[in-house]
This record gives structure tokens, sequence and C-alpha cells, in this order.
């Protein structure tokens, strides 16, 4: 693969530890994202990668350690605030409303961005109304994107695992987000959805520019599309570097690839 | 009529400049391109176009789905006198090596980053392949393959060299002649390499003309274009008909909203091949299927007076007092809202060609009330050969012959067509022109048929696939297996029949069930599968087809003529007859030769009475990529029945 220019860091994580109770999740971990790069997290089952996620998008609040995004250190993350700062991101067990729209799901991820109130809103008044065209069309060139034309106006629930996944991502998408966090956007997919999403996933990172975060299980499509892996088993950092040096990692043999066969 | 294609656009440019001619669906909303909109886009594509060195008699490939302006694209190659080639856009390159190379292209315009893959992958084969134009800049950007630009670019540069030379473009036009070469149409051709099928702009323009008037197409037209704009069936009906009508031509959003789009849009003249009509059916009865009972109950009840009393009101036959008020009744719960959720309420000329269609499937479209017809043409003819007049819609003829058409018939059987729209010739292959085109004007069909009393053509096979028997019971007897075939899939579980029985005792087939409605079938008796292969080699499944084929084998007896022609054995394949595999044409027609070597195992297997055999095929994925199929195929036998009447 060839060597893509990547920017500064504007993502760094630092000494960062996470307990609940006495199960430490998370134990002193570091690691730096650069602009428009591709930057997977992988580890087995339980190794603490969703919990970083959520270290990071505010979910949960870390005991120690830092957070620095573009010069701001924080010591712990605020999900509100996170959102306004660029931060978007899709679930791994999906969190769509099921008895709305495709349209109306991914109209969700523009809230932010409309600055008229629940009146207004509601009775689709004068600027609202502007408002909403605005948003429609936005929400429109995602749909085009991810080429869920046909879906536009089915009820998500209603439409198969891989295409609910595309929706997650067109809802992340229109927050117009610096940085997508993505919780194992190909769990569950078969060979077909998972290149589309792959597709999906490199087109977004090169179309848009954003910079993308991703835990993902299967090796061989982290090994495929990202710029730089960090791994985590049992909590702890045992690997950081480009998808070849994460191979020849002798701990991450053992640890991970060395034991999935 | 004395004119070109640039020359029409032009005129309607003129007459209602702001009319609608072309709406494409985009962002969720259909937009609008005005004739005055479309002749300034043509213009300037035109002028960039012959900047970029497109010269007069050239060709220029296009590959594409229905695209406004991928339709310009064609438009303004013709106004600088040059040829269109379009080519299917579902095809693997190497399809492409043979038209490029044949016709000297040096210049492609393409949709999207798919094609543009495909081009760049060809130019190994093709050097001479210079220029790449794409409509849809998505994921291209950091392509930078020489001589790849974006159609945007294009027309920017042709807007710049029409500023300083405003007069070039209408020269342009004015200097093309009605008889030069319009389009250029490869032919999928079952055997061989394909072949360029040349018309002029007369000979389009005329048959476009003669089917417009023949019914009464106006502009007030609405077309859906949603098949291959490289079959001249689609491009007579979305662009020679549009353009010498001047309808409103409409392109959906992607070929996967075409149901939703066809709603929509509503059109007044349709057309499709009758799979498209079947598949349409399919979906209505396996969505009635799981309505509710009273639901069922009335569409069961609605369905049997249409059947009785439909297809009689729309050849204009009476029909009682009591029959007319309930069906008016009926029209009001079940066909009107039916049609309404096909997309058809609005139709009001449907045609459907290209293959045989099913009786069934026919009368059901026509007495919904829809005006269903059927007509009779090729790449050759520039379509229009025979049309059915309204009121006079059978099954199994397909009309008369229109204005300027003459028809005649062969010793053989095979049907010899004189008309205004025939083919100029076959491009660089003039022993091809030769064997289809007489000296004296008259065109071979390969079709064998003939005129029945009412002065309809009726076809029976292509002449040089009907077959002998050989041997046996039916000695000397004749085969007819598309005839054989197209029984079976008007069976809605048989997707695909091959029959084999030239030259041997008896007749034998293979059979590829219908993966929606098998697997339909299947899940409504608790019967369990994993996938096509496995389905296709349950018992059960076997029993349905066994059933089918009886049916068919029945009604063969029937006819003194093809009472041999009943299928004796049947095995089901292990996978589907795909056109990436060379097992079908583009248009879907079976490549029964291809599939008869590349299975010829199973074949020996069928006449050599195994009830089982095993076979592994190579298949090749839509993007390239080859797998395997293997299964263990049973072999079944069918019940043949007497001939009923005896051979004269």
């Amino acid at each position: 693969m060839s060597v893509r220019h990547t920017g500064e860091v504007i993502l760094d994580v630092k000494n960062i530890s996470l307990a609940f109770g006495g199960v430490k999740a998370l134990t002193d971990i570091s690691f730096n994202v650069r602009e428009h790069e591709i930057r997977a997290i992988i580890g087995p089952n339980g190794a603490g990668k969703s919990s970083m996620l959520n270290c990071i998008n505010g979910v949960y609040q870390p005991q120690q350690g830092s957070i620095n995004f573009r010069g701001q250190t924080f010591s712990h993350m605020n999900s509100r605030q996170v959102a306004e700062m660029g931060f978007a991101r899709t679930f791994q067990n999906l969190a769509l409303f099921k008895g709305m729209s495709v349209l109306d799901n991914i109209m969700t991820g523009r809230n932010l961005k409309m600055k008229t109130n629940l009146f207004q809103q509601a009775l689709r008044w004068g600027a609202a109304e502007r408002e909403e065209t605005e948003q429609r069309q936005f929400v429109e060139k995602i749909i085009d994107f991810l080429e869920i034309q046909p879906y536009r106006k089915t009820p998500v629930g209603r439409l198969p695992y891989g295409l609910q996944k595309r929706v997650d991502l067109g809802r992340a998408l229109a927050m117009e987000p610096t940085i997508l966090l993505l919780d194992e956007p190909m769990a569950g997919m078969n060979v077909e959805e998972k290149q589309d999403m792959c597709r999906f996933v490199l087109d977004v990172n090169d179309e848009f520019g954003t910079t993308i975060v991703l835990i993902e299980h299967d090796m061989g499509v982290v090994m495929d599309i990202s710029d730089r892996v960090v791994v985590l088993d049992y909590g702890k950092k045992i690997g950081d570097g480009t998808p070849a040096e994460v191979r020849a990692n002798p701990d991450v043999i053992s640890a991970y690839l060395g034991t999935s066969h | 009529m004395q004119t070109t294609f640039p020359r029409l656009m032009l005129e309607h440019a003129k007459a209602r400049p702001d009319a609608p001619a072309l709406r494409e669906k985009e962002y969720g909303i259909w937009q609008s391109l005005s004739w005055s909109g479309l002749a300034s886009l043509v213009r300037e594509l035109a002028c960039g176009l012959s900047q970029a060195g497109l010269q007069r008699g050239q060709h220029i490939v296009v590959v594409a789905e229905n695209r406004p302006r991928l339709y310009a694209t064609m438009l303004a190659a013709q106004s600088v006198g040059a040829v269109p080639v379009p080519l299917y856009q579902d095809a693997a390159a190497n399809e492409y090596i043979f038209p490029i190379n044949n016709a000297e292209i040096t210049m492609a315009v393409v949709e999207d980053q798919e094609q543009v893959d495909k081009m760049i992958e060809l130019r190994e084969s093709c050097p001479q392949l210079a220029r790449i134009w794409y409509d849809d800049p998505r994921g291209l950007r950091k392509y930078d393959a020489p001589g790849l630009q974006s159609l945007d670019a294009l027309v920017e540069a042709g807007r710049a060299y029409n500023v300083q030379h405003p007069q070039f473009f209408d020269e342009q036009v004015a200097l093309g002649q009605p008889g030069d070469v319009a389009s250029m149409f490869f032919t999928s051709g079952t055997t061989g390499n394909p072949k360029g099928v040349v018309h002029t702009h007369f000979t389009l323009i005329d048959r476009a003309q003669a089917g417009a008037s023949f019914d009464k197409l106006g502009p007030n037209e609405e077309v859906l274009a949603y098949l291959p704009p490289a079959w001249i069936g689609q491009n007579i009906f979305s662009y020679a008909q549009w353009l010498v009508c001047g309808y409103v031509v409409n392109c959906p959003e992607s070929a996967s909203t075409v149901t939703i789009d066809l709603k929509e849009i509503g059109p007044t003249y349709y057309f499709a091949p009758p799979r498209v009509f079947e598949g349409l059916l399919t979906t209505v009865m396996i969505r009635m299927e799981d309505a509710g009972r009273l639901k069922k109950w009335l569409f069961q009840r609605c369905m049997e007076l249409a059947r009785r009393v439909g297809p009689a009101l729309m050849d204009g036959k009476p029909v009682g007092t009591t029959d007319r008020l309930l069906y008016a009744l009926g029209n009001l719960c079940i066909y009107g809202p039916l049609r309404n959720s096909l997309g058809m309420s609005r139709v009001r000329v449907a045609y459907t060609a290209g293959e045989a269609i099913g009786p069934d499937l026919f009368s059901f479209y026509r007495s919904i009330g829809i005006n269903l017809k059927q007509l009779y043409g090729s790449t050759e003819t520039a379509v229009f050969v025979c049309l059915q007049p309204d009121h006079e819609a059978k099954a199994d003829t397909v009309g008369v012959p229109i204005a300027g058409v003459e028809i005649r018939l062969a010793e053989n059987g095979e049907i010899l067509v004189k008309s205004p729209g025939l083919l100029k010739e076959y491009y660089k292959n003039p022993a091809a022109t030769a064997e289809v085109l007489t000296a004296d004007g008259w065109y071979h069909t390969g079709d064998a048929g003939f005129l029945d009393a009412g002065g309809h053509l009726k076809i029976i096979d292509r002449a040089k696939d009907v077959g002998r028997l050989k041997g046996g019971a039916h000695d000397g007897a004749m085969f007819a297996p598309k005839y054989v075939e197209n029984k079976l899939k008007f069976f809605p579980y048989i997707k695909e029949a091959v029959a084999f029985g030239d030259q041997r005792e008896r007749a034998c087939a293979f059979v590829n069930i219908d993966m929606e409605a098998v697997g339909n079938w299947a899940e409504k008796r608790n019967l369990p599968y994993a996938g096509y292969t496995d389905l296709a080699q349950k018992p059960e499944v076997y029993e349905l087809v066994r059933d089918c084929i009886e049916k068919v084998n029945a009604d063969l007896a029937a006819d003194a003529l093809l009472a041999g022609s009943q299928i004796h054995r049947f095995l089901i394949l292990h996978k589907e007859l795909d056109a990436d595999d060379g097992e079908l044409t583009r248009t879907r027609k079976v490549k029964r030769g291809f599939i008869g070597e590349r299975y010829q195992i199973l074949v020996d297997a069928l006449y050599g009475g195994k009830t089982s055999q095993f076979i592994e095929t190579q298949v090749s994925f839509d993007d390239g990529r080859k797998g395997a199929v293997s299964a263990e195929l049973k072999i079944m036998d069918v019940k043949v029945f007497p001939a009923l009447r005896k051979a004269a």
C-alpha cells in the first residue's frame, strides 16, 4: 500500500486509565491520531476497545490521564461538548429510531446545526422552513453518497442489518464531523456488505477529508484500510504502528493474531 | 422525414424553448432540463468534442445508464458528424475490446468510477483509447490516468470555444445529412463476435416517425428511460422518438429506484421486455399472498371478473351491462389502485417485445385496463416492423406490418422484411451484411413464422434453431426449442429453461428455478434452504418443476406438429445462468449451443439414463473474481402424452 499523506496530530490520548470498581478496563493507554488518517483500534474481546472510544466521546470518564484535541487538553470529555467540537460516532449495536424513516433518522444528525427553536419548528414557520430545506439538501447528498435512495422513506426497522449500519453511518456523517468514531462498522455483515462498507469508509475519508478512528474485529479489513493500528489486550497497549509493523510485532501475534487461528 | 437528430432538437428548442426535454431525479427531486437548456449543453459539448479532435465520421463510445448529459453527448457527437456507439453498461471490460477496436474508437464518455476503471483496464488491449470523460466525479479525484477528464471540463472547454466561434456549431449541424450514419449498435450475438449495426439518421427517424403516427404519439407523452441505452429498443423509445415527438424523457434516480420513480412519473408511453412485466406481476402476487383474508378474497373475485371481461372491454367487443357495472366497481376497488401501484395508471400505450410473452401474463395486464401490446422488430430493422393495433392485441401474434413495411416468407418459413428502416450495413463486415441483406432489398430476419388469417404475424422460433428429431416415435418431427422453453418460462417458478433435442430421439431440458417465487413457495411450506444450489436440489422443488413440465407436455401433445418436442427428462441446474459466464446474452437470451458444450457432462447424463450427476463449475462474480460451484444434480423423468391429433 502506498504511503498516504496525513497531517498533524489532532487528537492525543495520554496515559488514560479507566476502572469499574476492581476491574481495570484500561491501563495507561496513550496514542495519537493525525488529521485525515484512518486509525484502527484492535484487540480481542474485552480488550477495552469500546471503553477507549467511550472515553474519547465522553460517555465514560477516565480516572487518570488526559485527552488533547487541537491544542486543548481535557481531563475528561463531555458528550455534548464533544459533538459540538466535531466528533460523531456510530454504534456497535445500532442506536437508530426503528420506527422512523431513513430520511428522518439521518435528519436527526443535523440537530446541532439547527438554530430555530422548538415552536418555530413545530409550526414550520419562516426561518424554520428555510432551515429545514437547507438541512434536507445536505441529508439528500448523504443519501446519494451512501446509495440508499430506494429506502429514503422506508422505516429503518424494516431494512436489513447491513443497510441499517449504513444509515447509522449516514446519521454520523450528517453532523459533518471532523473525527468519525466507528464502533465495529463491519460486525455481523456478509462479505459483500463488508466490501461496500470499506468503500464508504475510504470514500468518506477521501471525499470529505474526515479523520476516522475505527474499532474492528475483522483483521483483513483493518490491515487493508487503516494507516496506523493500536493493539489493546486486557486493557493494555501492546502494539502501535502501521499494519505491517503491527503484523510483525511478536506480542501482537501471540495475543491476538496468533491465537485467532 | 428529411432531417437529422440535431436539427430536430434545435427545432424543439426554437418552438418550445422552456418546455421540459429531460428530467432526472437527483437528491430526491425531479430536475428538469428544458429544450433550450439542452440545446446549449449540446452546443458546448459538441464544441468540446470537436476541440478534443473528434472528426466527422469517427466513432465515440458511450457507456452509461440513462443520464441527461449522456443523451446530450450522443446529440453532440451527431452534431459534429461523429457516430455515438452506446455499449451495455453492465458488461465486463473484456466485452468492450472487440467493439472499441472494431470501430477504432479513441474517445469514450462514461458514467462513473466503475466505468472509468473498466476503460483504464481496457487500454492494454485498446491502446488507441486516448480520451475518457466521466459524468459523475465521485471517487475519481485521485485518478491521474492520461487523457482522463470530467465531463464538466469538456463542457467548459466547449463553452470557451463557442464564445470564440459562435458559428461553428450551427455550421456543423447544417453539414449533417439524413443519409449520414447516426448511430451504431452492437448486437449481443449468440455466437461469435458482436456485429456493429449501422443506422443512418434517415432509417431511425423514419421508423420512429412510423411508430409514433401508428400510436398517435405527441409532445405530451411521458416516458421513463430505464433500460440500457445500448439496446436499440431503449434508443428508439427514449431517443429517436423523443426527438421526433418532442415528449419528455425521465431518467430514474438509480437502477434500484425504478419502481418508485415509475410511480412518481406515471408514464403515458411505456416499453418493457416481458421479463419486466413478469417481475412486476410476481411482486404483486407475492404481496397479495401476504395480504389479509378479506383483501385476498376481493382480489380473487375481481381478478376472475377481469379475466372474463377485461380483455373483451380492451378489444372493444360488446360486453353486458351487468358485467360492465361490476367491472367499473372492480376498477374502483382493485384495478385502479393496482395500476397505480404498478406505476401504470396513466399508460396509454404499452409495448412488450424481444421475447415471447406468456398468454396469462399478457392478458393479466390487459384485463386490468392497461393497453399492453406486442411489436416485432430487431436492431437491424430499427425496431418497428409489426405492431399490434389497439383492440387487436393477441398473446401469440406480434401484430400487422406498419407503414412502409413489406413482409414475405422464404421457402423455409423464414420471415423476410423490406422497410425504409433497414440497417445500412454491418460495420466492416460485408460478408455478414450480404448474408442478411440481399441485393433486392430484403432483410432476412432469421425468424421462422407465418402471417395468420387476420394478417397478423406469428413467430415460432429462430429459423436456424428449428431442429429435427431423429429416430424414435417422432422421427423427423420438428423440434422448436425456444417455443418449448418459452412455454416452460411462462410458469412463475421457472426462470430459464434450455431444451435439447435436435438430432436426438427425445427432448430433454435444463431448468433454472426462479429464486424469488420458489423461495417464497418453500417458505410457505416450512422448507429450509441455504441458497440457490440447495433449494434447487430439494426433492419437493423437483416435483414442483415436474408438474409444470407435465402441463407443458400435455399442451404440446395437443399440437400435432410439436408433439415430439415434449420433454422426457430434466434436471435443475446448480447455478443460475448468467451473462457474466457467457451463458446468456446481455439481453438475457440463452446461448443454447454454448450451454450444451459447457455442460456436456449433464447433457450426456440426461440422455445416458443416469439418475444423478456430479458437476463443478467456474463462476465469475460482478467484480471479475472467479469462484466455483459444485453439486450432485438429480435427474428426473417426466410423463409424456401421445399426440392428440395425427399430423396431416
